[in-house]
């Protein structure tokens, strides 16, 4: 049968990438994990001597680690809004992007909330969220929906790649060891692409990508609601959670462009990704610069209108002390893609990736100046000896975990791409055969 | 008439609810004492005798195995939770008579075992607006009604109590630091380093008290419950030489500085008491007295150490005074 053939070339096209290892990659592996392992050891130093040797103290309880994880859950969120809408909608264009996007999605919700343990001050005793939990607590409905939210995006992984393992289980001459021969078996469960397993498997990941994005929604807005359900200023704002939906998005579109354009480049795939991608999804950007952009106006704008003092407080040091990085945050990183990604001429695939990643690194910076400075600006003033306690800079420890979460990330989305093809042999086939039918209604007209 | 009936047969049903709840109720309190009966029958006894003075002044000898390790004022962490029967604590501070002594950071931080560093009581240099003088601000925590730090903990490790006291017990804390930043006071510390006081077992650990403290959770001032229930003022309102600190029961509508004892309400109403940041609705059990008719010049708050002085550099206020000299 034609599919069988189709499937065939796709998967010789594709085995390269899944039976020898790029040249690269040993190398690739192995700085990265001396990374991860440098964040072990700044893990160690910090489980045993305690907090103190990171950045943080009693006005700025939360630093970096926070920073993060409001950065990774958000790309999650966004990877599973965006992912969920391609097949919602079954873009025509999404075959080849769905599984990058649908990993980073699984991935960053992986890592995210690893960021959030390492503030905890008594980890031997995280299992009392669960033994005494308190409903009325947000952090109790993160955890809920957070749990939630990954084991959601593990089925709906799963469910988009059992396809895929199942035309590897289906390529004996796959030149691959036996355990991963067995693992694609065991993975496939016994998936024939019969019409009615297609049918009804369409149908789950059908159901499946809604819930994956009312879920995305849920986790994300608990997660602005564990800033503004306080009283600080800048944090008590109804506008967080939206603000956060938006710039969540933001910072994911970002990620999966600069992704799309690594893998694009590194796996010469330039035929699956093509220049449109990326005008898609610059175009998506644009959109959302505009709306972070306008969201980030109207809650600094509210602030310095009413002027409450604890607000002006709070904007005079976001204009004082942090005025490079405001700039660089709320102007730069709206301003420049804005730019970029709004002049047609200008939308070349390396200069939507460069606005993809000042519109990610803007975003960080932003997340890093709703957090900070808002705990360096109390109501009471702080009036503290130990000048270590006034304002907060993250130190060694704490950029390495970072790094180390990051490295974490790539590293295992390398050994995803080693398991199955970036670009979904299933999807690509679905799409085609959908071509396909439509010039044999053409013909049958 | 038929309504009267029904009432008279409700009544006589609760009665007889009542009854029955009673007798079950002497009927658990007959098996655990016969439970004690039993139990105190199979100790053992050292042989080993002890001759103590009891408080009425009689000397009695009794067995070294009865005599309990912990002393008789240890409030364990679960009973640390109730709090002291029908008592309403409320503290109101006389900002008039402030000078920036510090004896109560000193007292507390001696009564709490907390480093030169560590303080739960606060002393803030407040200057409202361009055109008001400046004062001297203790700032305890404010044991709120509405505590933003209680709603917010995941494993109700802080809570409310009766009396109206909000503790933490840093056996349940997990320090997520929640609480601190829910804090619109920055009353809540938290201890980011190993200590050797940490290990210290001498004292078994009680919420009343803080001590021993732990790494990794959180503290705060605590109203002191542990002196509260031996009739005794904080550590920071007996300390205070100049009695800016009264503290008393709400429902007794009674305060004291350790030297005057007035009425709360009449103290509050004709002083113009207030409560901080009232408009954030957290209905803090804090008072302030405006900082009226004062008994001391500001400056006689600078008669403190160097590196204290420091921390209010910022102050507008001290940067002019820095400017012309007088520090």
């Amino acid at each position: 049968m034609n599919t069988n053939k189709r499937k065939r070339e796709l998967v010789t096209e594709f085995s390269p990438m899944i039976e020898k290892p790029h040249p690269m990659l040993k190398l690739w592996i192995l700085v990265l994990s001396v990374i991860i392992a440098i964040g072990l050891y700044a893990f160690y130093l910090q489980f045993t001597q305690g907090h103190q040797i990171t950045g943080m103290r009693d006005n700025v309880v939360w630093g970096v680690y926070i920073i993060n994880f409001i950065f990774f859950v958000g790309l999650s969120y966004s990877g599973a809004f965006i992912s969920g809408i391609l097949h919602f909608f079954n873009t025509p264009w999404k075959s080849s992007v769905t599984r990058i996007v649908e990993i980073i999605t699984v991935l960053s919700i992986i890592v995210g909330p690893i960021f959030i343990l390492l503030c905890i001050g008594r980890l031997d005793r995280l299992y009392y969220l669960f033994m005494y939990p308190r409903i009325q607590s947000p952090i109790t409905w993160d955890i809920i929906a957070i749990i939630t939210d990954l084991v959601g995006c593990f089925i709906y992984l799963f469910l988009t790649f059992v396809p895929d393992f199942a035309i590897l289980r289906d390529t004996p001459d796959l030149k691959v060891p036996n355990w991963r021969k067995k693992l694609y078996r065991f993975l496939a469960i016994n998936y024939r692409d019969t019409d009615s397993q297609r049918q009804r498997l369409h149908k789950i990941t059908r159901i499946m990508s809604k819930m994956v994005i009312a879920m995305a929604i849920v986790a994300y807005t608990v997660l602005a609601w564990i800033f503004s359900l306080t009283l600080q200023p800048g944090w008590n704002s109804t506008i967080f959670a939206p603000d956060f939906i938006f710039s969540g998005l933001y910072s994911g579109v970002g990620v999966i462009i600069i992704i799309m354009f690594l893998i694009r480049k590194y796996f010469k795939l330039e035929k699956y990704i093509v220049q449109s991608h990326f005008v898609m999804a610059g175009i998506v950007l644009l959109v959302l610069s505009l709306l972070f952009g306008y969201f980030t106006f109207s809650d600094y704008f509210a602030k310095w209108f009413s002027h409450k003092p604890a607000d002006i407080n709070l904007l005079n040091t976001l204009f004082g002390r942090y005025f490079w990085q405001f700039i660089l945050a709320n102007y730069i990183g709206v301003l420049v893609p804005l730019f970029i990604l709004s002049i047609k001429k200008i939308r070349t695939i390396k200069s939507i990736t460069f606005a993809a990643v000042v519109a990610v690194l803007g975003l960080w910076l932003n997340r890093y100046l709703i957090v900070v400075p808002t705990l360096e600006t109390p109501y009471v003033p702080i009036q503290d000896t130990r000048p270590e306690y006034l304002h907060y800079t993250a130190t060694w420890i704490e950029w390495a975990l970072s790094f180390a979460g990051v490295a974490a990330f790539i590293l295992f989305f390398l050994l995803i791409m080693r398991l199955v093809p970036i670009i979904s042999i299933s999807e690509t086939i679905q799409h085609e055969r959908g071509q396909n039918s439509k010039q044999d209604e053409s013909y049958n007209y | 008439m038929n309504n009267k009936n029904s009432e008279n047969g409700g009544t006589n049903r609760r009665k007889f609810l009542k009854l029955g709840l009673m007798s079950s109720v002497t009927a658990l309190a007959g098996t655990s004492l016969v439970s004690n009966l039993t139990s105190e029958e199979t100790t053992n006894t050292s042989g080993e005798k002890v001759r103590l003075l009891t408080p009425d002044g009689k000397m009695v000898e009794v067995d070294a195995s009865n005599i309990n390790k912990y002393p008789e004022a240890l409030v364990t962490p679960a009973e640390s939770r109730k709090g002291i029967p029908d008592r309403k604590f409320v503290m109101v501070i006389d900002l008039s008579k402030c000078k920036n002594a510090r004896k109560c950071v000193e007292s507390c931080q001696r009564g709490h075992q907390l480093d030169y560093n560590e303080e739960f009581m606060k002393i803030k240099l407040i200057q409202d607006n361009q055109n008001t003088s400046p004062y001297w601000m203790p700032k305890p925590c404010f044991h709120c009604e509405e505590p933003p730090c209680v709603t917010v903990c995941p494993t109700g490790a802080t809570f409310k109590r009766d009396d109206g006291i909000v503790l933490i017990d840093n056996e349940r804390c997990i320090g997520c630091k929640f609480c601190i930043t829910s804090c619109p006071y920055s009353a809540r510390t938290f201890n980011w380093e190993p200590k050797a006081k940490f290990e210290n077992k001498d004292v078994p650990y009680s919420p009343e008290t803080q001590v021993p403290a732990a790494e990794g959770t959180v503290m705060k001032c605590d109203f002191c419950p542990d002196l509260l229930r031996q009739g005794k003022l904080p550590y920071c309102a007996q300390a205070c030489p100049m009695g800016v600190i009264y503290f008393g029961d709400k429902n007794e509508d009674i305060v004291t500085n350790g030297e005057e004892t007035v009425r709360f309400s009449e103290l509050i109403n004709n002083r113009g008491g207030y409560r901080y940041l009232e408009h954030l609705g957290t209905k803090p059990n804090v008072y302030y007295l405006p900082p009226v008719n004062r008994q001391f010049p500001l400056e006689r708050g600078f008669d403190v150490d160097e590196d204290i002085i420091d921390r209010y550099k910022d102050v507008p206020y001290v940067q002019e005074l820095k400017k012309q000299g007088k520090i």
